[in-house]
């Protein structure tokens, strides 16, 4: 098929960027959309120019590298579907794309479609994980955890980070990413102790990153690729306020 | 240079203990004045990062992705073994090592994969205590399933996301030490040199990818722990990303490279659909337990699949390997499909292809019990192929995937270099020439967890009394220039074909002259085209572009790598006149297609030493000895 694409092309974080058109011939319906990108950049090579950078690895949906915004929506027009797992076949003959970066102030932009979410990692890095030390841990079975429990952990434990949740929030709200790894930890018996404090200060780093606040407009689980639910972000609500009253 | 494997004296299930107990150590105090590299943020490389720094000691931690958190262990679906027999089906260490050691078809060393056999259990223990959320029974209890290989169900699973969640369960203890400043990282950042210091590894040169700088990093140790090199043949199941540059940039500073041309072809991908791809997705080989594996009778059947009947149909592995059928290894099973595939029975538009068929299972088990198991990747498959699993048979074919190669270590992980530690699936060990199903993401767990946190600091006690080094220090400066040198070569080039041409050709070369069956004949050819495409990617290579953010610049370097890395894996090839778990050589096969191995002859891991550009590898042997099981055939029959 032949497409027409219209491509978000900025040098770096403090120039201008401009949306440059290219036309595309031959793209295969069974072409993933990275590989349609893949084509363009090839022909770009061949011309002489800049290739168009985009972030990308696994391929497989998981690692939540990629992604861009594909006609004004996260990954595309499918539901639930990362950039690199959207194929051509979506689209049509003739058809003009409009692809652009996650738009955040707290992504900045690096070059192209590429954007810095290390904001996820400092929230992380405030609390999203267990304080278990490495080497001697207790027995895994002295644990129980009830199915219902260890498979609701695990749903909101699936988010890969990929940042589709703020690109599409009005707000530019981190919420559904940061109430997924609160809900996975609060659900699970390890690391009660430190539930309060991980909350407080996870919610606190998500502010200081210059992410917005939830509005509640639920956009974030309608593009998430992992169908993470809006419910985390009450849950999320329900332990932070409950951290706040009940602080010592 | 006769190789020292370093294994600690004592009987087998003794040896680490025995180590342990006389592992020497580093005094708290010191250690916040030791500074540790670690390359890589996988479950390895996370693991051990998070281990030493809890330990005291300062670690800086590189990746290319942008965030830790996205190493290609996150993409790892089925599951991690672990001896912990809670199915009282008889499993125990001594089985997994047994398992392990026939699986690796005996070309593994006993004492480390006793070892992997050992910690396993621990390893569930740490990754429970970290949050993730392995599958449960209704009361509570851990599950397990089985996997390729074995007859025990010993692979803990979280959904078909494992790697996902282990690596975020390390991803989470290195961030926690991140927060309390013990680690620094460095995302989106590539590790372009080695250097070495009056033979030991004393840090390394890395490019930051967003402003192109040049950066010179020190330390008293430096562990790589970079993942497998099977992108070499482009198309693969592993990420854009995946790369040999550390393993064979620390190779030509002298650390040899064990075991290359040991590549490992997943039995369960999907299939190529054409030219355009740049990928072959993995779909869980826990899909094996379920879905059964067949192609048509008659070759050239054109039916649509769902349309053969069941007598038409040929469950190869079933009527060949009766006892494992389709749990059967992944090099057997590779090979059959292959087999198969090469006799005109393949499915498919490309008939390179095998069915892999659920509806028996659903037949018996219910379409809710199949969904609860696999639904993601049912969904995956549907999303990538836009078809229904539930209703048709997914089609499967064989796909570079793990790489049991990678730099030599001892029993202690280190390398040739003192000081260069590897570990995970960067180094050789444990797997022998085939890896069993779940002990991938077992070996790098514990590499990092449980192992090099011993072995690191015992190297460590001693290099306390050797003065530091800085990047002052005219190695640096050295390996600084012969980067930059690189790279500027690559800016300048005035070729016309671009690196992608490169990457794909030498992948389409050793597809079909390395791959799922060599020969000397096709090696010799091989080794040949490889020569003359490095000349051409010397020549005609086009790079576009600045000296910054450049995707195109960081494909160059690594195809360069593995232009060299090609080239030695044919001859490593060359020179193993047996076939061997994932090695098989045409020549050496019985009548009925097995492999023949030869224990009087290559009962060794082959080691390669770089004696200069242009000039031949030397090859080491260490003796594989083997003083607790029998060399016996492998038979899955």
């Amino acid at each position: 098929m032949k497409l027409s694409l219209k491509i978000w092309r900025q040098e770096g974080v403090d120039t201008k960027g401009a949306m440059i058109n290219y036309e595309l011939d031959d793209v295969s319906e069974h072409m993933s959309f990275l590989e349609m990108m893949d084509l363009l950049n090839e022909t770009l090579v061949q011309k002489g120019e800049r290739v168009i950078e985009f972030d990308h690895d696994c391929r497989e949906g998981i690692c939540g590298q990629c992604g861009m915004m594909i006609n004004g929506r996260a990954h595309g027009p499918l539901a639930n579907t990362t950039t690199c797992q959207l194929h051509m076949r979506t689209f049509k003959d003739g058809d003009t794309i409009y692809i652009e970066p996650f738009r955040a102030t707290a992504f900045p932009i690096v070059r192209d479609l590429k954007v810095d979410r290390s904001g996820f990692d400092h929230i992380i890095q405030a609390g999203g994980f267990i304080t278990a030390g490495a080497g001697q841990p207790p027995e895994a079975n002295s644990i129980l955890i009830s199915h219902e429990t260890a498979e609701a952990a695990f749903d909101a434990a699936a988010c890969i980070g990929c940042g589709a949740c703020v690109a599409t929030c009005k707000n530019s709200s981190a919420a559904l990413f940061t109430s997924a790894k609160i809900t996975q930890l609060a659900l699970l018996p390890q690391g009660k102790l430190e539930a309060a404090d991980r909350v407080v200060n996870m919610v606190e780093q998500m502010d200081a990153e210059g992410f917005g606040h939830c509005s509640n407009t639920e956009a974030c689980e309608v593009e998430c690729p992992q169908a993470i639910s809006v419910l985390h972000i009450a849950r999320m609500n329900y332990e932070y306020n409950k951290a706040l009253i009940l602080k010592p | 240079m006769i190789l020292d494997a370093k294994i600690p004296a004592g009987e087998l299930a003794d040896k680490w203990d025995n180590y342990k107990k006389h592992a020497k150590l580093v005094n708290p105090a010191n250690r916040k004045k030791v500074d540790v590299i670690v390359v890589g943020t996988g479950l390895a490389g996370a693991s051990c990062a998070a281990s030493l720094a809890e330990q005291g000691y300062n670690v800086k931690s590189f990746c290319f992705q942008d965030s830790t958190r996205r190493a290609h262990s996150v993409a790892a679906q089925g599951g991690v073994n672990a001896a912990k027999n809670y199915k009282n089906d008889g499993d125990n260490v001594y089985r997994m090592f047994y398992d392990t050691i026939k699986g690796g078809d005996f070309r593994s060393r006993e004492a480390n994969v006793y070892r992997l056999a050992e910690c396993s259990a621990q390893l569930i223990d740490q990754a429970v205590a970290q949050g993730v959320p392995f599958a449960r029974e209704y009361g509570g209890y851990l599950n397990n399933r089985s996997f390729g290989g074995v007859q025990v169900s010993r692979t803990f699973y979280a959904r078909g996301q494992t790697g996902q969640q282990l690596l975020l369960g390390a991803y989470q203890a290195l961030m926690r030490q991140v927060s309390l400043g013990k680690v620094k990282t460095y995302t989106r950042h590539e590790m372009l040199e080695l250097v070495v210091v009056d033979g030991k590894a004393k840090g390394i040169i890395a490019r930051d990818l967003l402003t192109g700088e040049i950066e010179r990093h020190a330390a008293t140790v430096v562990v790589l722990a970079t993942g497998g090199y099977g992108k070499v043949y482009y198309l693969s199941t592993l990420a854009m990303g995946c790369n040999s540059s550390a393993i064979c940039r620390a190779h030509k500073k002298g650390a040899f490279m064990s075991g290359v041309s040991w590549i490992q072809f997943h039995p369960t991908c999907l299939p190529q659909s054409g030219e355009h791809q740049s990928k072959l997705t993995l779909m869980s080989e826990s899909l094996r337990n379920d879905g059964r594996i067949w192609v048509p009778k008659k070759a050239g059947d054109d039916r649509p699949p769902q349309s053969i009947p069941e007598e038409e149909r040929d469950y190869y592995l079933e009527r060949k390997y009766p006892a494992f059928g389709n749990l059967s290894p992944r090099d057997i099973s590779s090979r059959a499909a292959k087999e198969r595939i090469d006799a005109g029975c393949g499915v498919g538009p490309m008939k390179n292809a095998v069915c892999l068929d659920f509806s028996k299972a659903i037949k018996e088990q219910g379409k809710d019990k199949i969904k609860e198991k696999y639904s993601n990747l049912f969904t995956m498959y549907e999303k990538i192929n836009g078809i229904n699993a539930y209703e048709q048979p997914m089609l499967i074919s064989p796909a570079a995937h793990f790489t049991m190669g990678g730099l030599w270590v001892d029993y202690q992980l280190m390398t040739t270099i003192p000081g260069l530690f590897a570990l995970g699936e960067a180094n050789f060990a444990d797997h022998g020439a085939n890896r069993l199903g779940a002990n991938s993401l077992l070996q790098a767990c514990v590499d990092g967890y449980f192992i090099a946190p011993y072995t690191i600091p015992n190297y460590l006690a001693d290099e306390m009394k050797v003065e530091k080094v800085t990047t002052d220090h005219p190695a640096f400066a050295e390996a600084e220039a012969a980067v930059r040198a690189q790279l500027s070569q690559f800016l300048n080039s005035k070729g016309t074909l671009s690196a992608d041409h490169f990457h794909k050709t030498l992948g389409k070369l050793l597809y079909n002259k390395c791959g799922l069956s060599r020969s000397k004949e096709s090696l010799t050819k091989a080794i040949e085209e490889i020569k003359q495409l490095r000349a051409s990617f010397n020549k005609d290579l086009k790079i576009t572009g600045d000296d910054k953010v450049n995707s195109e610049l960081e494909k160059a370097g690594r195809i360069a790598d593995y232009l060299e890395l090609g080239e030695l894996m044919c001859y490593d090839a060359l020179t193993r006149e047996e076939s061997c778990g994932a090695h098989f050589r045409d020549e050496y096969q019985t009548p009925d297609g097995e492999a023949v191995r030869n224990d009087q002859d290559f009962c060794f891991v082959s080691a390669w030493e770089w004696k200069g550009e242009g000039v031949a590898q030397e090859l080491h042997k260490e003796p594989l000895v083997f003083e607790n099981v029998e060399l016996t055939v492998r038979s899955y029959k």
